[in-house]
């Protein structure tokens, strides 16, 4: 339904020329005016719109921090104070993007989870899915970098611990993962070499999600969106216009999330870091306890479960790898978790998992944190490889609604729509 | 209703795993707990929090009579002190105690290629009196006694309720706009010099103190009961330990954030306009999907 006939009229005679060579005006009218939108989306649809903002928020103040910014070890410390200090609005500009990447993780987590309980990575939206797992991806490696330009005690901590990771490979190939790692480093140890390449590196990677993001949007408008009830847009009446029902609703979404925002730049700038990270960074000197960004938690819980360093790994690029195969593993043909009486408890024990691994994660490893972060750690797998394939077999679904008007405005209303419809 | 319901048997499974986990979790926590740091009443605190000038000079006064001797300010210009925000004593003041200062800021070369020393201006950072590192470590035995720029922001304490309660508090840190942990954790260090209990084995050079963690800290007391700084008769407080330490702890707040309050104030005005604008979209959608049934 998404394929929808171009409406677009060219109204001067510049823009009758221009649509002639270059269809801009037809391309924005088609996808973001005239596109249908299901007329029952909820306020979990409007993330899309928040997160865009957000990528473009962080290029736009990450590109000016970069102007203060010295990625060196002697400077990258001092010039950051220098930003917080002598810069103008410089203390309202670095919480805006050290923040902004927390806000970019919970308005990916709230639209990554929206996915996965409406069932949005299903056929035929597979590789509109897939899309999203790279950048989100994309965004751990971005926020990883990014936290080691401080060059604080845990910028510094984190990169060793999670450079490290790679040696375990070693396991696998006698010299590879120490190879890796000193590829990594720049040399044979975390240094200001490492700090200037991760610098770049910070800086080219929010354009690969920006391309992305575009493969994404364009993926989503080939497919069209999915809705609440996991129907798609079949006749006329179950579309509203994007604007301005659409834009109306997502600008409501951005506004309340962004009194969010504000709310930690401006009350809370280092609530969501570590207070560690104001110490300089010392290689002699070890944190008592190394922890990454909240975001990151789960996954190091899911890390720290494993008592073999390389299974370690594997586990954790396996806990992003299973998000990619997910669309075929999900044997249901029903979408929503609204019509999946029993896969909605296990949505919510899913939920429940991740932030129990998020706040395990947090704990020191050992004794009772351990062993539930196991329990959570197989959880998390099973999920995905035992529960949902043999959930989608099993499961009787609730009688779904023929219709998004339908599920809207009941089945009278819905034969009257149709008719109407028809008439037209 | 049923999402109600739903929620509900939800947060019945998380009650029933709580208590049968409870133990354990406390069993894992205690061997961590740390010394339990109180809360204090920050003039700063909160999102309506703003710095008490007259505390900020008198913690100025504490830094400058007993933390000078052996701790620098690196991050903080004389001429921040006058600035609004701050302390804000009069530019001439800032002026003759930078002149007056008793460390001397090395610059160089001059035009016959030597470094120099010379007193500092108004541009110069508050300095210690150690060139370097090195220098502090071995005129202080080894310990060194970190610059205090950023010491509150650098120092916190750890939210060590049980896992069923630990959200709770973070949701009420965050309503709140709690973020002075790392004053109350100075705060304690402070005030937290005691003789070491019987049968604490304490190394050499090291002295006791209950907040610290490990509670052997190498720095000599600051303060004391009977040893402390005495203010002007118009300074708002009298000279105590416990004031002292509290003056000097929100002077250094000061320090690590300087502009908490533009910051606080914009806040308040940047959302302030982002409700508004928030109600009034609501408002415009409300009346664009009056259009269809949805």
């Amino acid at each position: 339904m998404a394929a929808h006939e171009s409406t677009y009229e060219a109204k001067s005679r510049f823009g009758k020329w221009m649509d002639e060579r270059l269809p801009i005006g037809r391309l924005v009218h088609d996808q973001f005016v005239d596109f249908p939108t299901p007329r029952n989306l909820n306020y979990l649809w409007t993330f899309g719109g928040i997160l865009s903002f957000i990528l473009v928020a962080q290029i736009m103040t990450g590109i000016v921090l970069a102007m203060h910014y010295q990625p060196s070890a002697a400077e990258a410390f001092n010039s950051i104070q220098r930003v917080e200090r002598d810069v103008n609005y410089g203390w309202l500009l670095r919480p805006l993007h050290a923040v902004g990447g927390s806000m970019f993780f919970l308005a990916a987590y709230i639209h990554i989870f929206r996915g996965l309980y409406y069932g949005s990575y299903k056929a035929p939206r597979e590789i509109l899915w897939i899309i999203g797992v790279l950048i989100f991806v994309a965004m751990i490696a971005t926020a990883f970098l990014g936290y080691s330009l401080p060059w604080g005690q845990m910028s510094f901590w984190a990169v060793t611990v999670i450079t490290n990771l790679f040696s375990s490979f070693d396991e696998l190939v006698s010299g590879l993962g120490t190879s890796i790692v000193h590829w990594l480093w720049g040399g044979y140890s975390v240094t200001g070499v490492t700090l200037t390449r991760f610098f770049s590196l910070h800086y080219l990677l929010p354009f690969v999600i920006a391309g992305l993001v575009g493969m994404h949007i364009w993926a989503l408008h080939v497919v069209g969106q999915n809705s609440p009830t996991g129907l798609d847009i079949k006749t006329k009446s179950d579309a509203v216009a994007f604007y301005p029902f659409a834009t109306s609703k997502d600008a409501v979404g951005m506004f309340a999330f962004l009194i969010v925002f504000l709310w930690f730049v401006f009350f809370l700038p280092d609530y969501l870091g570590h207070a560690d990270n104001y110490i300089p960074a010392d290689p002699l000197v070890t944190p008592t306890h190394i922890v990454p960004e909240w975001y990151f938690l789960p996954f190091y819980a899911i890390l720290r479960a494993i008592p073999s360093k390389l299974l370690g790994v594997i586990a954790i690029f396996g806990s992003l790898g299973v998000l990619l195969i997910l669309p075929w593993l999900d044997t249901s043909l029903v979408r929503s978790a609204k019509y999946r009486p029993i896969y909605k408890w296990f949505f919510w024990l899913f939920v429940f998992a991740c932030l129990a691994l998020g706040y395990l994660g947090s704990k020191p490893a050992e004794g009772a944190y351990i062993f539930w972060a196991r329990v959570f750690t197989i959880y998390y797998f099973a999920h995905f490889l035992i529960v949902l394939p043999v959930l989608g077999l099993i499961e009787r679904p609730k009688k779904l609604p023929g219709s998004i008007t339908e599920d809207v405005l009941g089945s009278e209303g819905s034969a009257g729509a149709a008719a109407a419809g028809k008439k037209g | 209703m049923k999402r109600l319901v739903a929620t509900s048997g939800f947060a019945a499974i998380m009650a029933v795993v709580a208590s049968l986990t409870a133990t354990g979790f406390a069993h894992a926590a205690d061997e961590h707990a740390p010394q339990h740091i109180e809360r204090l009443d920050w003039a700063s605190a909160g999102i309506v929090g703003q710095y008490d000038r007259a505390q900020l000079q008198r913690g100025f006064q504490v830094f400058q009579q007993v933390c000078t001797a052996c701790h620098g300010l690196k991050y903080v210009r004389f001429r921040n002190l006058s600035e609004p925000g701050g302390p804000q004593f009069p530019v001439e003041a800032v002026k003759a105690l930078a002149a007056s200062w008793p460390y001397q800021i090395t610059d160089g070369p001059n035009e016959e290629g030597k470094m120099i020393e010379r007193l500092p201006d108004l541009a110069d950072p508050i300095v210690g009196p150690y060139k370097n590192d090195k220098e502090a470590c071995s005129v202080q035995g080894g310990a060194l006694p970190p610059d205090l720029s950023l010491i509150v922001r650098a120092r916190t304490v750890e939210n060590h309720a049980p896992w069923y309660t630990h959200w709770f508090w973070m949701l009420a840190d965050i309503v709140t706009g709690y973020q002075e942990a790392g004053a109350d954790f100075v705060y304690a260090v402070l005030t937290g010099y005691q003789e070491a209990p019987a049968g604490v084995d304490m190394a050499e050079g090291m002295y006791y103190n209950a907040a610290f963690p490990g509670h052997q800290i190498a720095m000599v007391p600051p303060l004391s009961k009977d040893v402390f700084i005495e203010y002007q008769e118009d300074a708002g407080a009298t000279g105590s330990l416990d004031q002292n330490a509290k003056d000097v702890t929100a002077f250094l707040a000061w320090a690590a954030d300087p502009n908490l309050n533009t910051r606080k104030r914009l806040g308040w005005q940047v959302l302030l306009y982002l409700v508004i604008t928030t109600l009034l979209l609501y408002g415009v959608k409300k009346r664009i999907w009056a259009r269809t049934k949805h």
